[in-house]
């Protein structure tokens, strides 16, 4: 982690902004991931038809957590497996050690999973005496450069293939330091040799879920890389590693999410790997873990469940909204400061570490609701974004000349004699001062608004004023 | 009162008016009576759009009148999360308005205010909130007004040029409006338009979010000016002045020769003044 915090927003984006790399790297999501969604979701006639379904399958799950929670849970027990609940981020991280060091671990490996991220279990492990290396390709990348991940399905995509290469360079010992690394298949084919060895001396594999099915007590990841695989079928303990709202009840509703997932997030139809573990190896399997355990991370979420914020457990991190945020798409991930960015992380950042550390999040927002649009769970993003500024706003956090401004308005808006007193004055009065510029390049009190663009000026008189006298001489 | 005050300049081609502009009296009944949102904006900076609204309207044959008792939607409070101030707000608009066969405005971002979140916002309110929902559904955007209901599919206008068109975001995904401005432009003599990159992405405006997060707005709405050049338009025309504000200022802050207008503006014709943002010709 590069220790960045959401209270940092401001400088953060500023600085994101003048990031020409950056930048640069960001010209991809658009490239990317924005054109192959709509051309996936255009493929699928019946996709917003699946996206009702999804909605409506999830907020039943939602309403019924708990029955679905213990069914789940009966079924992993029967399957051979154990099922953890971790309350905090903390009983999460400290419920994985233990079970590492059951297994005398010195080696962890890890698939793909941000709720690994958000219970920070790497500097946990490390600070063990445990080794625990990530697997996916991006995480691979974010893990040698000691950052966060800016995006919740890419988690490098705010780098270039040569800065990879030259970190690469810096962090794989032993390599000839003058070999090739210029094409995308070279750094695929080193970091694929390396994670080798890995995969089969782990003694643990850690993994996500995309989905958890209360049905079969399966869990469920999509992968690209076949990486998940091997972490959940090579060493001898698997640990699955979820947040509690991951539950659906069927298989049937699993694939129905499923259909949704990738669409919506790399506007793939289907994932190169879809894979489903089902407690331990069985008697006469060939190979498998000894054992299957589920960790199951509150952190939050259940309070979430009671109030303003339940819709957002809806999620199922496809990444479309953050693809599709002009905000996202302007600054990146890392400006956030939260591991959740974008419009999705605007929502739950709050939700999950408070509001009054994360108040910029959904305030930065212009509302342009895409990604409202966008969500194959039809979240309302905006809406609750919104909420989020009604609390920051009763709480008086926003800034002073903020509150000032906005009480002052607000006091002439519900007074229309006032208020129509205060700008047909105030209207005119600039109108002269920008003489016949049409337009200012500065204005005192605007400068927010003229640092970066100039501000047109009024064309003189206010339109109620002007229709007072186009009426003129008519009798009320 | 109904509305007779419209220079004549403006209400010369209206059916139903008599020699004098005024309405007559037999085809007032007939026609939907339109109590017009000015909206704030229009209000303070370019009102020339409120007259072009009320020339439309009474062209395509409504009647129009303004009341005075209107400042603004209440979007400042709302989306700054002022809950309280913004439903004070609303009261007020929905008991000035709610007499009209229909509320109509020149801005997509007002119209949905009104349409979409009135009603939510007042939904707990018992005294309100059959009220809101009311307002809302007889609550129009202006170009959709003309095509929707009053079923306009041209206009009598002349505007010399290529021009691209800005939906603002409001319009586009919460009115689910894109159409109409566009019908209605494509009977205006002398104009043709071309479609920029990227028609559905924000230009960055977002209101008070403008002046809160200057920078991000700033290259928000740098993307758009980039597609605004690349169409190739001499004209930028769009349905919001917030929006048009914004991406002006942008232009002309970069030395852009692409001119701003609001779409109603060239609709009706009234485009003798200088563009948004633009100096006064001399003389």
């Amino acid at each position: 982690m590069d220790g960045a915090s959401p209270q940092d927003f401001k400088q953060s984006a500023a600085r994101a902004l003048a990031d020409a790399k950056l930048q640069r790297a960001l010209l991809n999501v658009k490239r990317g991931f924005i054109v192959k969604r709509a051309n996936a979701k255009a493929k699928l006639p019946e996709f917003d038809e699946l996206r009702d379904e999804a909605r409506a399958l999830k907020d039943h799950t939602l309403l019924h957590l708990d029955l679905y929670l213990e069914a789940y849970e009966r079924k992993v027990i029967e399957s051979g497996g154990q099922v953890h609940f971790a309350p905090s981020a903390a009983d999460a991280r400290d419920i994985v050690l233990k079970i590492c060091k059951d297994a005398g671990a010195s080696l962890v490996t890890k698939g793909k999973s941000m709720v690994s991220e958000e219970i920070g279990l790497n500097a946990h492990l490390e600070a063990a005496g445990i080794e625990a290396a990530e697997t996916d390709l991006g995480e691979h990348i974010i893990q040698i450069r000691g950052e966060a991940p800016s995006h919740i399905i890419a988690p490098v995509i705010h780098l270039n293939k040569e800065e990879i290469a030259e970190d690469f360079v810096r962090a794989h010992r032993g390599l000839p330091q003058d070999r090739s690394l210029s094409a995308v298949p070279d750094l695929v084919a080193e970091a694929r040799a390396l994670l080798r060895e890995k995969f089969v001396t782990a003694e643990v594999g850690i993994t996500g879920a995309n989905l958890l099915i209360a049905e079969t007590g399966s869990s469920v990841i999509v992968t690209n890389e076949g990486n998940g695989d091997l972490t959940a079928t090579l060493p001898k303990v698997h640990i699955v590693i979820a947040s509690i709202e991951k539950l659906v009840p069927t298989l049937e509703d699993a694939c129905t999410v499923l259909r949704l997932l990738a669409r919506s997030g790399t506007g793939q139809e289907i994932t190169t790997y879809t894979t489903f573990a089902t407690g331990p190896a069985r008697a006469g399997d060939p190979d498998g873990p000894r054992q299957y355990h589920v960790v199951l991370l509150d952190n939050g979420r259940s309070e979430m469940l009671g109030g303003d914020f339940r819709a957002m457990l809806r999620c199922i991190r496809c990444g479309a909204c953050l693809n599709h945020c002009p905000v996202y798409g302007a600054i990146g991930g890392h400006a956030y400061g939260s591991l959740y960015p974008g419009p999705m992380g605007a929502v739950l950042t709050p939700a999950l570490y408070g509001i009054d550390h994360a108040r910029d999040l959904p305030n930065a927002s212009s509302f342009c609701g895409r990604c409202e649009e966008v969500c194959p769970m039809a979240i309302p993003l905006p809406s609750m974004m919104r909420k989020w500024r009604e609390r920051d706003f009763e709480r008086g956090d926003p800034p002073l000349r903020e509150r000032l401004a906005l009480r002052l308005w607000a006091f002439a808006a519900k007074r229309p004699r006032l208020y129509h007193a205060l700008s047909g004055t105030i209207a005119p009065l600039v109108a002269r001062l920008a003489g016949d510029r049409g337009r200012f390049t500065s204005l005192p009190f605007a400068g927010a608004w003229t640092e970066t663009r100039d501000l047109p000026a009024p064309q003189g008189k206010t339109f109620h004023e002007l229709y007072r006298k186009t009426r003129g001489n008519e009798a009320p | 009162m109904v509305h007779r005050g419209v220079p004549l300049l403006l209400a010369k081609r209206a059916p139903g008016l008599n020699h004098q502009g005024e309405m007559t009296t037999e085809a007032t009944e007939k026609r939907p009576h339109v109590g017009l949102f000015v909206t704030c904006l229009v209000d303070l900076f370019r009102p020339s759009v409120g007259f072009a609204a009320i020339k439309l309207l009474l062209d395509a044959g409504a009647t129009v009148e303004v009341p005075e008792s209107q400042t603004c939607c209440g979007q400042p409070a709302y989306n700054s999360g002022n809950r309280e101030d913004a439903t004070a707000i609303a009261r007020t608009v929905i008991e000035t308005f709610e007499r009209f066969d229909y509320l109509v405005a020149p801005s997509g971002s007002c119209a949905a205010m009104l349409r979409v979140h009135y009603p939510s916002l007042l939904a707990d309110d018992p005294q309100f909130a059959e009220r809101a929902r009311a307002l809302g559904a007889k609550s129009y955007e202006l170009t959709s007004f003309l095509v929707e209901v009053l079923g306009l599919d041209k206009v009598a206008a002349r505007f010399e040029g290529n021009v691209t068109y800005h939906d603002s975001c409001s319009s586009l995904r919460e009115l689910k409006l894109r159409d109409a401005p566009r019908r209605l432009l494509a009977s205006v003599d002398g104009l043709s338009l071309t479609e920029m990159e990227e028609t559905e992405v924000c230009c960055g405006f977002g209101g008070a979010f403008s002046v809160k997060y200057p920078e991000i707005s700033s290259a928000i709405d740098e993307a758009k000016v980039c597609n605004i050049a690349k169409s190739g338009a001499a004209c930028l025309l769009a349905g919001d002045l917030g929006c048009l504000l914004h991406i002006a200022g942008r232009l002309s802050r970069d030395g852009s020769k692409v001119e701003c207008r609001h779409v109603a503006e060239v609709l009706a014709g009234l485009i003798e003044g200088p563009a948004i943002g633009q100096a006064r010709k001399a003389g």
